[in-house]
């Protein structure tokens, strides 16, 4: 997870990641479940750094795209 | 039918559709939206989500090639919500399960939101920012396809909004505004001042009439007894229209003395002037039998546009006003801006207190290749016209030699270049501090007339906004400090031979003219739509009446008393107009 956790920018980068699958996917901070391929829902999970994200998905391309969706929250969305 | 509750500012009735001005804090309605018209708003969001998305691409772009891609990306969160399907079923849930309109469904959902993320980590209350923009960006597309520009109507309409600024008056189409009706404001309002100098019926301090009329609306707005009804029924909707053919007859009744002299019946002349803004009011001033321009806002030339008025829009609009006049009086004034948008939103540093603030003359004085400009186009309008050039908000002697000394300059250069000019333009000022008004000997030797601005003098007197609702009360043109200072001009200008006129509102309300005419006034100048009025009780009254009103009026020491009086006087002249 990067410094200032899921914000914006990096929530806008999974989002948009989300959004190239078909399937179904769900994201969750702890018991607060949201659709991966909505910005507001996934904002709200409010991840702060050091926060563990349990990513589910369920459909045709469920394994590639958990996989891609991974890479970007380890690799630190890119920043700093 | 909804009938609303204001004070009337001023007379008549007016019935047209209604176009609803919001300011961009709306408070957006709930209206009842029958299921089978659910679509149309689905539509509507639909649409405007659409246009909101091109928008804010636009806007991402062109950030992105003015300042950088990365302030630029903000916009993508913007983006984001706009796309983001969650949120849109979320409208949609509002409008078909809650009838509800598009606007507020699309205030409802994203202020759930915003509320949702105010209580989250820090970064995250950031984006509630975002989310308020997103909303009146969607919430003005939705609705700006309802409301019409006020510049260019086609139809006949009703105005409501929560307030109009002196912009927004300046801008717009007065030959299709039947009536204004308004949320906030009292009766010294600036919209007041506008409804009467057009002679529109006009109604403020409705508190939420805007909230209560949409655009297209059928709207009553009656000025006599401070009413609007919304959605008249057909009986109202009759007594409105007999009310509004009534209120024409007497309007044409009055235009009949529009070729009869301003005397007195014991042969007193008094000279009736207007009040102008643009150059297609004089022929509205001639119409109703005024016999010059007695003063000459030049204000909306800059209000009117974004860019300052360039010498040759400048030299147009006057060349117009002069022709239209055919050689009768004019007197132009030059800017007396400030203490409103305009020069606050070109500061950098906002004003605490505008209206003590640098503006009008002061601002030309310290501005002035601005003041130079205008002073330049005057001159070289005014060769052979009666012209007369008037400063306002003098406060001083010296500021007045200043002042003086820059047309001097002004006529030099003009010299120099070989440009046609007027050389010997009478120079006039407002009198309208306490300090000019104090010191008026010391002006009225200093310049060729005085022209009494009564709405800004009382202001200063009294020490009350005029735009100010909650003291509305205390502004009044009868209160005894304020006759005293008027009573003191028109004798200084007698004393040093220059003629004296009044041009603030308190010349058009006839309750006050045999008070004036009694002070010694000969000259007032008043919106045109007054001018028929205040000649009828000139003519109805006699000089030596008019001394006796002054007389006794002079003596009482509240406004109270002085109104009162002044009505009864009113009614013994002039019975069937001014009966209890």
């Amino acid at each position: 997870m990067n410094k200032y956790g899921l914000h914006a920018r990096p929530a806008m980068q999974f989002v948009e990641i989300a959004n190239r699958f078909n399937c179904k996917i769900e994201v969750a901070n702890g018991s607060l479940v949201v659709d991966a391929k909505s910005i507001m829902s996934v904002m709200r999970l409010a991840a702060t750094k050091g926060t563990v994200l349990r990513i589910v998905a369920d459909g045709e391309d469920a394994q590639p795209a958990v996989e891609a969706l991974e890479k970007l929250v380890v690799e630190g969305f890119g920043e700093e | 039918m909804k009938i609303k509750k204001g004070i009337g500012v001023s007379p008549g009735v007016a019935i047209a559709p209604a176009v609803v001005i919001g300011t961009e804090e709306f408070d957006v309605p709930r209206r009842e939206v029958p299921s089978d018209l659910g679509k149309v708003e689905l539509a509507r969001l639909k649409k405007a989500i659409v246009v909101s998305k091109k928008e804010v691409q636009d806007l991402r772009d062109r950030t992105a090639e003015r300042i950088g891609k990365e302030i630029a990306s903000i916009f993508d969160f913007h983006l984001g919500l706009l796309d983001d399907k969650e949120v849109i079923l979320k409208f949609a849930d509002a409008i078909t399960d809650g009838h509800v309109t598009a606007e507020y469904a699309v205030a409802t959902v994203l202020r759930a939101y915003a509320k949702e993320f105010q209580s989250m980590p820090a970064y995250f209350a950031e984006r509630v920012k975002d989310i308020y923009d997103i909303e009146k960006r969607l919430l003005r597309n939705l609705i700006g396809e309802k409301r019409q520009s006020l510049s260019h109507l086609t139809k006949d309409m009703n105005v409501l909004a929560h307030d109009l600024t002196p912009s927004q008056t300046a801008g717009m189409d007065r030959s299709h505004i039947c009536g204004l009706a308004m949320d906030a404001g009292g009766k010294t309002s600036h919209t007041a001042i506008v409804a009467r100098a057009l002679g529109i019926p006009a109604v403020v301090g409705l508190n939420d009439v805007t909230a209560e009329a949409s655009s297209g609306d059928m709207v009553v707005i009656d000025g006599n007894r401070g009413l609007v009804i919304i959605d008249p029924d057909e009986r109202t909707l009759q007594q409105a229209r007999q009310q509004a053919r009534q209120q024409v007859d007497f309007v044409h009744e009055l235009d009949a003395l529009r070729d009869l002299p301003a005397i007195t019946t014991d042969g007193h002349e008094v000279a009736l002037l207007g009040n102008i803004e643009f150059p297609g009011e004089v022929q509205t001033v001639l119409e109703k039998g005024g016999q010059g321009i007695g003063l000459y806002r030049t204000e909306f030339l800059y209000l009117a546009s974004d860019t300052e008025p360039s010498e040759e829009d400048h030299y147009l609009a006057y060349r117009k006003v002069i022709e239209a006049c055919a050689g009768r009086p004019l007197v132009i004034r030059t800017l007396d801006l400030g203490a409103d948008k305009y020069t606050q939103a070109r500061t950098r540093v906002p004003e605490r207190n505008p209206f003590l603030g640098c503006r009008s003359i002061r601002l030309c004085l310290q501005n002035l290749p601005m003041f130079k400009t205008q002073l330049r186009a005057i001159l070289r309008a005014s060769v052979d016209a009666q012209v007369s050039l008037m400063f306002p908000l003098l406060t001083n002697v010296l500021e007045l030699r200043q002042a003086k000394t820059i047309v001097r300059d002004v006529m030099e250069d003009l010299e120099e270049e070989g440009v046609e000019h007027r050389v010997d333009i009478p120079i006039g000022i407002m009198v309208e501090t306490p300090s000019a008004a104090l010191q008026c000997s010391s002006f009225a030797q200093e310049v060729d007339f005085f022209s009494i601005g009564t709405n800004d003098l009382i202001q200063y007197t009294l020490a009350v906004d005029r735009g100010n609702e909650r003291v509305a009360a205390l502004f009044s043109a009868a209160n005894p400090a304020v006759l005293r200072l008027i009573k003191e001009v028109i004798r200084a200008g007698q004393r040093y031979g220059i003629p004296v006129s009044l041009c603030g509102e308190m010349a058009a309300d006839p309750m006050f003219t045999m008070l004036l005419l009694g002070l010694g006034l000969r000259v007032f100048s008043c919106a045109p739509p007054a001018i028929p009025g205040v000649k009828k009780v000139i003519r109805s009254a006699s000089m030596e009446q008019s001394l006796q009103v002054a007389r006794r009026v002079m003596g009482f020491d509240s406004d109270m008393e002085t109104l009162n009086y002044l009505r009864a006087e009113i009614r013994r002249v002039m019975p069937e107009e001014y009966a209890e």
